[in-house]
């Protein structure tokens, strides 16, 4: 089954809309929460108007910190909602209307009087911010600074040096389904929640700190998730507050952020200013790469984004440095979204690249090629497996790179200007211990659990597929259950570790049934964290590159993108169908964030100017063409039980660069600034015309 | 501050076929309607704004966001959602598509397009012109790929799954026409 196009094995219900998302179940005496959100940036509440709130009809609780329970220890200073009288940022939560129907719910919270403190806030990043500081660490738990050799002396003496600055605007996740928790109390004392998150198990882990509750007292379900890309990756406050509803009402509540509110509440990715300093011979060789990433953070939570991490792994050369800064805002707190760190990290790297090309004179694809590095750059070690080269020729050959004429701004057809461009892509090929059961039934089915969520990957396909083989029965006789804390420590489904993550348990526990007979009854359960704790320091990394057709319209500014090839060497592809979904989804949420993504701060307010779809653009329909997707032959041993390298975010690294690329070939004018928007680009032929 | 104010009206309303009496908070939504009253979850509240398309629905055969329309205005109309598309155990050619060409991901858009593409394709058959077609006086539309990206740009969908819901409603389309 390994290896085969299986369709979803949760297709039926996705397609009928019997599949049951966080929001959807149907419970007697639900009641419903509405967040309370500030609308100040930095201040105090002074009064909130509760009495009044109370009043009225309908309404059966109001929450806020004059009656909240005092939290205990989540993990995360974000969870820590009405715990005192302190606006941290635009959109922070201030207090919880529960009510007996949405209406009325909604109604009062957005009707209540809340009077503020306000003091004065400071919502503006840039690179040169007089409080930017050097972080101890940045996320998840890398080093922040790197340096191997003189970067400044190899730069003072190369022949060639390309030295840029980037920048990348904050960019918001929106997933299509909000967030969303129902928490119902049982008559056993069980807490019960339906929640939207990428780790059921780490949702409940921070709860039962939270509420100060015992393992057995919380159980968190998540059977379908409508997208994450990193917004649900650990818990919102969404969650918290139905939890803190339902044990202080004693009934069940269901707390549904707007999608507003998810702008202010569930993470974004940080806006950064970056950068580059490229050496490099005449020939190309690099001889130094120095990158410096700029980024913010909250007043609440140091959360500072690795975006100079690409460059510690992609490009030979002796002297390197990477380092990284960040400033504290009264912003809301910055978090994961689909390949931090190394999508606007590519975007800079790779231009930068590019522009190196330019000035030597080289084919880009060849001048990384001549770049290529035996043993990872800052680190030494070998890499468990490589295949950039392979990617970059299979991409040229397939997007037709040897026809095209290297010179910018020469091919027109009627207004269009057209051009191509190329980026390389990598994410790490992580994996994490996690737990996993397998039940032999007396149908003489099987029963897999793990504690893996499918926010759209296929996990739930992949796994079926994989406990198949390893059972060697038929897909139809295995049933893989996921989405429950109670099948103990599982990886989220994040860092492009689910799959490789939860599979290498999975194998483990169906090859230990097998083994033991699989007597019908017979239940085995496996830990992967000792297998993942043998394995040998090695660079693991995913590798791939994006060949991009540009038309630019002459008289608007308009970009289109008429064609995408994506190569990517993931390791083993357990799924050729779902996989190929994956890659095709980031590329577009790739060309997304190169044209149209940008949450821009107003500085008077301190509130993000764009927090709905009408004004965040995300790429639809009508702006995605030909989009190829080629998925390179790799085995690799030395990665996990299943050989696998995750996939859900490497398609997107490097995208905004291909695309930026080809603007300049189309047009001869560099765009440094994402997203590269019409008028970006009107501006740029000004200046470059003079 | 807010008073629960006494305006209630009634309404019958058809839901996949199906007759409904009801009493009608006026600022509730049919998409409200629909999920909290009716148990029909498979219609999705993604912004609430008529901004993604999630809640898309038919209304008397036509889409239309849920969430923009009072439920109270629906006196005598008839609904379709998910749940009414297919026939029984059997799909709709496009929930059928739409699994064969993985025309999803996470799924939370996916009920949106596929009642969105039921009503796209019958204008389209119906002759409707859109922003892409070449000449809006003919009175017959070839819905090529082009046609059908500009005619879905209502539905948005966040993993990014467009390449397969064009190729899910091509094949249908195909099937359609062929029979």
């Amino acid at each position: 089954m390994t290896g085969e196009a299986v369709t979803r094995v949760e297709a039926r219900e996705k397609v009928t809309g019997r599949a049951r998302y966080a929001g959807e179940y149907p419970v007697d005496g639900l009641v419903f929460g509405w967040v309370v959100s500030s609308t100040v940036a930095r201040g105090r509440v002074v009064d909130l108007g509760v009495d009044e709130a109370l009043a009225t009809p309908g309404v059966v609780g109001v929450l806020h910190p004059g009656n909240a329970p005092t939290l205990g220890d989540g993990g995360d200073p974000t969870l820590q909602v009405l715990q005192d009288d302190r606006v941290a940022h635009w959109g922070d939560v201030v207090a919880l209307v529960v009510a007996t129907t949405p209406e009325v719910a909604r109604e009062v919270a957005e009707q209540m009087r809340v009077r503020y403190a306000q003091e004065p806030h400071d919502v503006t990043f840039s690179a040169d911010h007089p409080r930017m500081y050097v972080p101890d660490h940045v996320n998840p738990a890398n080093v922040t600074e790197t340096s191997n050799g003189d970067v400044d002396a190899a730069l003072a003496t190369a022949e060639v040096v390309v030295d840029r600055t980037y920048t990348t605007p904050a960019e918001h996740n929106n997933p299509m389904e909000p967030h969303a928790s129902t928490a119902v109390p049982g008559d056993d004392g069980r807490l019960t929640i339906y929640d939207s998150n990428q780790g059921s198990y780490r949702v409940q882990q921070s709860l039962t700190g939270l509420f100060t509750m015992d393992d057995g007292a919380l159980r968190v379900l998540s059977e379908h998730v409508g997208g994450g890309f990193g917004a649900k990756g650990t818990p919102r406050p969404n969650v918290v507050l139905a939890a803190m509803a339902a044990l202080q009402l004693g009934r069940p509540v269901r707390v549904t952020l707007t999608r507003q509110q998810m702008y202010y509440l569930t993470g974004y990715r940080t806006p950064t200013a970056q950068r580059i300093r490229l050496g490099a011979q005449p020939d190309g060789r690099l001889v130094a790469i120095d990158h410096v990433a700029s980024s913010q953070t909250s007043t609440i939570l140091e959360f500072t984004e690795q975006t100079a991490l690409i460059s510690r792994s992609m490009y030979a050369t002796d002297t390197l440095h990477t380092n990284h800064r960040v400033v504290r805002l009264d912003v809301p707190t910055p978090r994961w979204m689909r390949a931090p760190g190394e999508a606007p990290g590519g975007f800079a790297l790779e231009s930068a690249i590019d522009e190196l090309a330019e000035a030597c004179r080289l084919d880009p694809v060849e001048l990384r090629i001549r770049n290529e590095p035996s043993v990872e750059p800052v680190s030494g070690l070998p890499f468990s497996s490589r295949s950039l080269v392979a990617c970059l020729r299979e991409g040229a050959r397939r997007f037709g790179w040897a026809e095209r004429d290297p010179r910018p701004g020469l091919r027109r057809d009627g207004r269009w200007l057209l051009g191509s461009g190329v980026a390389a892509a990598t994410y790490p090929a992580r994996a994490s211990g996690t737990k996993a059961s397998a039940t032999a039934e007396a149908d003489g089915r099987y029963t897999v659990r793990v504690g893996a969520a499918d926010i759209g990957t296929g996990a739930r396909t992949v796994l079926t597929q994989i406990a198949a083989d390893t059972l060697g029965v038929p897909l139809s006789r295995v049933r893989v259950l996921i989405g429950d804390s109670d099948f103990g420590p599982a990886q989220l489904a994040g860092g492009s570790a689910g799959t490789s993550s939860w599979s290498w348990a999975v194998v483990q526990a169906c090859r230990r049934l097998r083994t033991r007979g699989a007597a019908p009854g017979l239940t085995v359960t496996a830990d992967s964290s000792g297998a993942v704790k043998a394995r040998r320091a090695l660079a693991r990394h995913a590798y791939g590159c994006h060949f991009v057709e540009v038309a630019v319209d002459a008289d608007t500014g308009e970009i289109r993108v008429p064609r995408m090839v994506g190569v990517v060497a993931g390791g083993r592809i357990v799924n050729p169908l779902t996989a190929r979904s994956q890659i095709l989804g980031a590329m577009t949420m790739g060309l997304s964030t190169a044209l149209f993504e940008e949450s821009p701060m107003d500085p008077a307010f301190g509130d993000f100017v764009g927090h709905d779809l009408a004004t965040y653009h995300v790429a639809a329909n009508a702006d995605v063409r030909a989009v190829e997707v080629v998925f390179v032959d790799e085995d690799d041993d030395q990665l996990n039980a299943n050989g696998i390298k995750g996939i859900g975010e490497i398609g997107i690294v490097g995208v905004t660069a291909a695309v930026a690329n080809a603007v300049w070939h189309a047009t001869g004018v560099r765009h440094r600034d994402l997203p590269i928007r019409p008028d970006r680009v009107l501006t740029g032929w000004a200046a470059s015309t003079g | 501050m807010t008073s629960q104010r006494d305006l209630f009206g009634s309404i019958r309303v058809a839901v996949n076929g199906e007759p409904h009496e009801l009493e009608i908070d006026n600022r509730e939504t049919l998409l409200d309607v629909l999920r909290e009253r009716l148990g029909a979850t498979g219609t999705k509240k993604g912004c609430d704004h008529g901004q993604c398309g999630a809640c898309t629905v038919l209304l008397d055969g036509r889409r239309a966001n849920s969430c923009l329309v009072l439920a109270v205005t629906l006196q005598g109309r008839a609904v379709t959602t998910i749940e009414g598309l297919g026939d029984g155990d059997d799909l709709h050619p496009l929930q059928r598509a739409f699994i064969d060409h993985d025309g999803y991901q996470c799924g939370y858009c996916t009920p949106g397009q596929i009642c969105s593409a039921v009503a796209m394709l019958e204008e389209a058959a119906a002759g409707w012109p859109s922003h892409v077609t070449d000449d809006v006086a003919e009175t017959e539309v070839k819905l090529d790929e082009a046609e059908i990206r500009e005619r879905m740009s209502g539905n948005l969908c966040r993993c990014g799954a467009y390449v397969n819901i064009v190729a899910a409603i091509v094949a249908a389309h195909d099937e359609g026409s062929a029979t």
